[in-house]
């Protein structure tokens, strides 16, 4: 056999028997990006909402630097949050560098455009079509904006997956504010670029393993929800 | 609180762009009786209705409500598109979500939206999906929800372009039973039976300008403008021009 395959088998053995390090590093990589991606999605969907309905000076610039922040690169909103959270910057005192609340905020920042841009594109198109009755029924800005949200919520259910997945599967970001510490701040993605440089290709695979599992279930989970709203509500 | 009507139009243009699509229509509607508007495609007619239910103003001239103050204008009118416009919940959802947004009191808000149902025959379908409704259930909702509300005036843009002749039959009864409510009805129409059967009184629209306005039996009777006499042959085709002006 070659080194391939004995990695294999025992990265499917430790996923098998819940190797605790695994386990240990995957239960704080899903709980830094769950807190991330309900972060962010917390402000992302209402001001993507807004800027799709509301007119007000400055819109249209929102919606010109959402969409260019969308191909934003992760580890430039790491330097930046590093910047940000060093003994000696703005927001130094708070003593979060190199700990989970740091990677958190992030993985947040980093998916905060895919999930504002997109919920803008889909309330502003059922804006369009909607726009006269909700002004017929004397609807204002803000209560327009929450009825869009509403009936896009299956879609907005899928651009929060698509988020959560970008979020889990990001590695430069939470490498530079987390700092890859053993048993603290050492996620999938960090612990797999550590693990395969020192040689230890089992652990590296396993988590490859559960990370591609994760990513592949999120995307069937995604269109589960397309489908059973294209049969249900038309 | 006074009347909403009358609804006075002032010397009404709508320009977009370079195009004069409304020209200097001036027209009084008085509450009571259930106005026909008729003209040919791209005359007019849908951007003249939204003009006067305030959806777009006018270029220039002025559109005037007996009772100008900004909550009676919305919550006293109410308008039927031709493609009803619903929303992605059950079709009692979307009669609640209307009575949310005109202030009705949530404790009262199930109980009219049943009752509104119950009254165009779709007391059935409650629970369903409303994009689900089939095109005559949906616009019979939509009309439901514009009922409701009890206006002093409903608009409606060809509610029944696409539908079938028994859903056609059933949306003219909700009309009529919404007037004998005491809602004045502006509707337009290319269906020139619907028009015989509903109208008091006809405005004729062509060209962006007010051709003719008269007494329902009159206009089909005895058409005075050259503009209105060509539509109406072209409407029927089988009929000889002597059927129109005797
Ligand atoms: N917002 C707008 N901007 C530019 N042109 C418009 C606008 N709205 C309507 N038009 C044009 O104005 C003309 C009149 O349109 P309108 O929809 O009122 O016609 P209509 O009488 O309702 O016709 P139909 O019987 O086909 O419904 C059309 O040529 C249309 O293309
Ligand atoms: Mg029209």
């Amino acid at each position: 056999m070659n080194t391939f395959s004995l990695a294999l088998a025992e990265s499917l053995a430790m996923v098998g028997r819940l190797d605790p390090k695994l386990v240990e590093i995957v239960a704080l990589s899903l709980q830094v990006s769950l807190a991330s991606i309900a972060l962010s999605a917390l402000v992302a969907l209402p001001l993507g909402a807004a800027v799709a309905v509301a007119s007000f000076p400055g819109r249209r610039a929102i919606v010109v630097v959402l969409n260019a922040l969308l191909g934003l690169p992760a580890v430039v909103v790491g330097l930046a949050i590093y910047l940000l959270l060093s003994r000696a910057g703005p927001l130094g005192s708070l003593g979060i560098l190199f700990t989970p609340s740091a990677m958190v905020a992030a993985q947040a920042i980093l998916v905060f455009p895919l999930l504002a841009a997109l919920t803008r594109q889909v309330v502003a198109d059922g804006y369009e079509e909607t726009r006269e009755q909700l002004t017929s029924l004397g609807a204002s800005t803000w209560t327009s904006a929450i009825a869009l949200l509403v009936d896009a919520r299956y879609t907005l259910v899928t651009i929060v997956l698509a988020g959560f997945g970008r979020a889990i599967s990001e590695v430069g970001a939470v490498m530079i504010v987390g700092g890859n510490i053993d048993g603290v701040t050492r996620v999938m993605t960090t612990a797999i670029a550590l693990e395969t440089s020192k040689g230890d290709l089992p652990l590296a695979l396993g988590l490859g393993l559960v990370l591609l599992a994760i990513v592949l279930a999120l995307n069937v989970a995604a269109s589960l929800v397309k489908e059973s709203v294209q049969r249900r509500h038309g | 609180m006074p009347p909403l009507l009358p609804l006075v139009l002032d010397e009404v243009s709508f320009v977009a762009g370079r195009r004069t699509i409304l020209d200097r229509v001036s027209l009084t509607l008085t509450a009571g009786t259930r106005t026909v508007l008729l003209g040919p495609n791209g005359a007019g007619k849908s951007v003249l209705l939204r003009l006067m239910h305030g959806l777009i103003p006018p270029t220039t001239g002025a559109v005037r409500w007996n009772d100008e103050n900004a909550s009676s204008l919305r919550r006293r009118q109410a308008m039927v598109f031709q493609r009803p416009v619903l929303f992605r919940r059950s079709a009692l959802a979307n009669l609640r979500f209307a009575l949310a947004v005109a202030g009705v009191p949530r404790v009262e808000r199930e109980y009219r939206a049943r009752n509104a149902l119950a009254r165009v025959g779709l007391s059935p379908i409650a629970d369903q999906p409303a994009l689900r409704l089939s095109g005559g259930e949906q616009q019979r909702l939509a009309l439901a929800r514009a009922w409701m509300l009890a206006p002093d005036v409903l608009f409606l843009d060809e509610p029944t372009a696409n539908l079938d002749p028994g859903s056609t039959a059933e949306i003219e009864r909700i009309v009529q039973a919404i007037h004998d409510g005491g809602t004045k009805i502006v509707l337009v129409t290319h269906n020139l039976g619907q028009a015989k059967r509903l109208a008091d009184e006809i405005v004729f629209l062509s060209g962006g300008r007010l051709r003719e306005r008269s007494e329902a039996a009159r206009f089909f009777r005895q058409p005075t403008t050259a503009e209105a006499l060509a539509y109406l042959e072209g409407e029927l085709p089988w009929r000889m021009p002597s059927d129109v002006s005797p």
